[in-house]
């Protein structure tokens, strides 16, 4: 903790409404942030000195390029049962934009065709997916790491009867969201009930094997339940070893911290409170140069439901495309490109660049 | 205007103004300081909350702003918070009431 980190974190702010709980997505409620443009709009409006690349510039750095591709984000929808309050897919029941069959089979396609050595599939609730079993057998015969990004909750809905250890027989990592070890704080940001359902959904997933330190990988990911940047991880793990052990019983490998991106319902959360600006702001005067070689950017080939292409999961859901150099839609992907292709950035950027930096797989540092 | 007051909520975005007329000073201050607070025999999210505590101790608005979001983003929860809260309530408090026993030393010195 330096003096710089602690004037940063006493921006007078005012005070929260009490007891509003937005329900339903952004899409649902016809607000005007369910266009990404106008989040765009939003972000670009906090000041032009926010400039992502000119810090990058500033820090000796030179602009984000592509690495080898190691990691292949399949986001196969915007569909899901919960509805949480910082999620910034905008995701829930009412969405309807879900991958298509003929493009799930061009990720396959293109997956086969290529070395990339993770499928990491996210959503939505990638488990309500009707093809969610075939890219898991598909991406198992190729013998590629696969992970899954589970709310914890869709996984034993009773439409997913024996999901679970389908996943296990097949070595599925599981990283798992829950925000805080109790449940008041996990509701607040998940829905009523939710954490009950998660501890239960994490005791079953103890009983198959998973988190025990075995090969079946249960990671937790963490994010703030507010407008504060994510803890360092480290010191934040062992606590949640201990907690959840303690009170629970469950058992977990490894706890990833996530900084809260401002696009989405946390944009939203941001604008009803009135804290975009000190937000973005927060982030961009916490802007760590260390991270950058790290950026999960760099290495993640991010494909949306509608097969188009992007840098990373939060560009996917501003609708910032890849570069017009690059490919634009799976079906165009070429494995054998050269790295290097410029990566597009923009003032949220700075969410992974805070602090000990953010990303899928926790901390960059 | 802001409205007058001993306390300005942006006071602390200046607290490196003290470096101006005493730059080695403050150098080593916040050295030191950011040294403190690093992760040592305690955790750095058990000593926010024992600066959150002694931040309500000595009363300082700044000092309180700071560590309830450092608390918040090293983990910890409102409850355990609200207890840190307390144990520097019940030092000051005890402080206070221990300082009786001086009262009666007093009393029992001046009365017959």
């Amino acid at each position: 903790m330096t003096i710089e980190y602690l004037q940063a974190s006493t921006m007078p702010e005012p005070r929260r409404a009490v007891g509003e709980r937005r329900t339903g997505s952004l899409r649902s409620r016809t607000h005007a942030l369910a266009d990404p443009a106008a989040q765009r709009q939003l972000l670009a409006a906090c000041g032009p000195t926010l400039s992502f690349s000119g810090a990058i510039a500033a820090a000796g750095l030179p602009p984000l390029r592509s690495l080898a591709i190691d990691v292949m984000q399949i986001n196969v929808g915007k569909f899901c049962n919960q509805t949480c309050r910082h999620c910034h897919v905008d995701a829930g029941p009412d969405r309807q934009e879900i991958m298509s069959s003929a493009i799930v089979d061009q990720c396959l396609d293109r997956l086969a065709a290529s070395d990339i050595g993770t499928v990491d599939i996210t959503g939505g609730a990638p488990e309500l997916h009707e093809r969610f079993r075939d890219i898991v057998e598909d991406a198992s015969a190729l013998g590629r790491r696969i992970i899954l990004r589970a709310n914890l909750t869709a996984l034993f809905l009773p439409v997913n009867a024996g999901l679970a250890e389908f996943l296990a027989a097949r070595g599925v990592e599981i990283t798992a969201s829950l925000p805080y070890y109790l449940a008041q704080q996990t509701d607040a940001q998940r829905g009523r009930g939710v954490f009950d359902q998660s501890i239960d959904a994490l005791r079953a997933l103890n009983v198959l094997g998973y988190g025990r330190g075995n090969g079946l990988q249960l990671n937790l990911m963490v994010n703030p339940v507010g407008r504060f940047l994510a803890a360092e991880q480290s010191g934040m793990e062992r606590d949640w070893h201990r907690e959840l052990e303690r009170r629970h019983g469950i058992q977990f490998d490894s706890l990833y911290t996530i900084t809260n991106m401002p696009i989405g319902r946390f944009l939203e959360y941001l604008q009803d409170s009135g804290n975009v600006e000190d937000y973005v702001h927060a982030l961009a005067q916490a802007f760590n140069p260390a991270t950058v070689p790290n950026l999960m950017c760099r290495s993640t080939l991010s494909v949306g439901w509608d097969g188009r292409i992007y840098d990373c999961d939060f560009n996917q859901m501003l609708e910032v495309g890849t570069h017009r150099s690059a490919w634009q839609t799976i079906a165009e992907f070429d494995p054998s490109t050269a790295p290097g292709r410029e990566i597009a950035v923009g003032p949220h950027c700075y969410g992974c660049t805070a602090g000990s930096g953010s990303s899928c797989g926790g901390s960059l540092t | 205007m802001p409205e007058e007051s001993y306390y300005r909520p942006d006071g602390l975005a200046h607290f490196a103004d003290m470096g101006e007329a005493a730059p080695e000073l403050w150098e080593k201050f916040s050295a030191w300081y950011g040294a403190v607070f690093e992760e040592g025999a305690l955790s750095e999210r058990e000593k926010s909350l024992v600066a959150l505590g002694v931040a309500h101790a000595v009363q300082c608005p700044y000092c309180i702003d700071a560590y309830s979001r450092a608390s918040l983003e090293k983990g910890s929860n409102i409850e355990q918070m609200t207890e840190a809260v307390h144990v520097a309530a019940a030092i000051t408090g005890g402080a206070t009431l221990v300082h009786g026993v001086q009262m009666r030393e007093h009393v029992h010195r001046l009365s017959m």
